[in-house]
C-alpha cells in the first residue's frame, strides 16, 4: 500500500510499470485495475489554461492512507497505489493515479472505484482554475454515478 | 499553549490569512473557534472543519494545543 504526493509532473504509466515490477506479489495477482485523472483544457464551457491544486499537508496523507486501509479491509486485494499531484499543473498533466492489484477482477475494480470516489469526497485538495482573464475555485466535484 | 487555526482555498483568500493562533481560553468547540476567529461571523454554508487532521462538526470538542482547520468542499482527483 503506497500513498504519494507529487509536486512535479509524473507519467502514470511509467509509475504503474515501476510499482508493479517492484511488487512482492508476482504470480499472486491476476487483476490490475487503474484510474488516471487528467487535467482537461476546458471546464464548464470555459477554456482552462492552468490549474493550482492546494492541499492540507498532513491531513491529505492521513486520509489517503485511511481510504487505502478501508479498501484493503473491505475487499480481498493484494496492494494499492495512490499518486496525486499538488501545486501548479498544465492541461494534459496527470492529476491522480490509482491502481489496485488483486487475485480477481471484481475486487480490483470495486476497490479502485472506491478509492477514487472516497478521495474525491474526503481528501483535502482544492482546485483553482486559470481561465483566459480570471481564476476561479472549483466549487464541487461532479457526482459519482454508480 | 493555544489553538492553532488554519484556512484553506477560497476561505483562506476570503479570510486574507492562512491561519492564526488563538488563546484557548473560553474555547470548547469548533464553532467557538470560528466565532472567535471571525468576531462572530455566521458559519458559512458548506464549510468543512477538521480537528488535528480529522473531520469534525461544529459541536466537536476542541482542547488547548489542538489544530483546527476550516475549508470549502474538497475537489481533488
Amino acid at each position: 500500500m503506497s500513498v504519494q504526493l507529487r509536486a512535479a509532473p509524473f507519467d502514470p504509466w511509467q509509475e504503474l510499470a515501476r510499482y508493479q515490477a517492484n511488487l512482492d506479489q508476482a504470480g499472486k495477482f491476476g487483476a490490475t485495475a487503474c484510474f488516471v485523472g487528467t487535467l482537461r483544457d476546458m471546464n464548464q464551457g470555459d477554456a482552462v489554461s492552468a490549474m493550482t491544486l492546494e492541499h492540507y499537508p498532513g491531513m491529505t496523507e492521513k486520509y489517503l492512507e485511511k481510504i487505502s486501509a478501508e479498501a484493503a479491509r473491505r475487499w480481498d486485494i493484494l496492494d494499492s497505489l495512490i499518486i496525486h499531484r499538488y501545486g501548479p499543473l498544465a492541461p494534459n498533466d496527470s492529476i491522480v493515479l490509482i491502481a489496485v492489484w488483486a487475485a480477481h477482477r471484481a475486487a480490483a475494480f470495486d476497490a479502485c472505484r472506491y478509492l477514487i470516489e472516497e478521495l474525491k469526497t474526503r481528501a483535502p485538495f482544492w482546485k483553482k482554475e486559470k481561465l483566459e482573464h480570471s481564476t476561479r475555485w472549483v466549487e464541487h466535484n461532479t457526482p459519482a454515478v454508480y | 499553549m493555544a489553538i492553532s487555526v488554519k484556512y484553506f482555498a477560497g476561505l483562506r483568500e476570503r479570510m486574507n490569512r492562512a491561519g492564526e493562533t488563538l488563546p484557548a481560553q473560553d474555547i470548547g468547540t469548533v464553532a467557538q473557534v470560528w466565532v472567535k476567529a471571525t468576531q462572530g461571523a455566521p458559519w458559512p454554508p458548506n464549510m468543512l472543519a477538521a480537528v488535528n487532521h480529522d473531520y469534525a462538526e461544529a459541536h466537536s470538542p476542541v482542547q488547548d494545543g489542538d489544530e483546527v482547520a476550516f475549508f470549502p468542499p474538497v475537489t481533488g482527483g
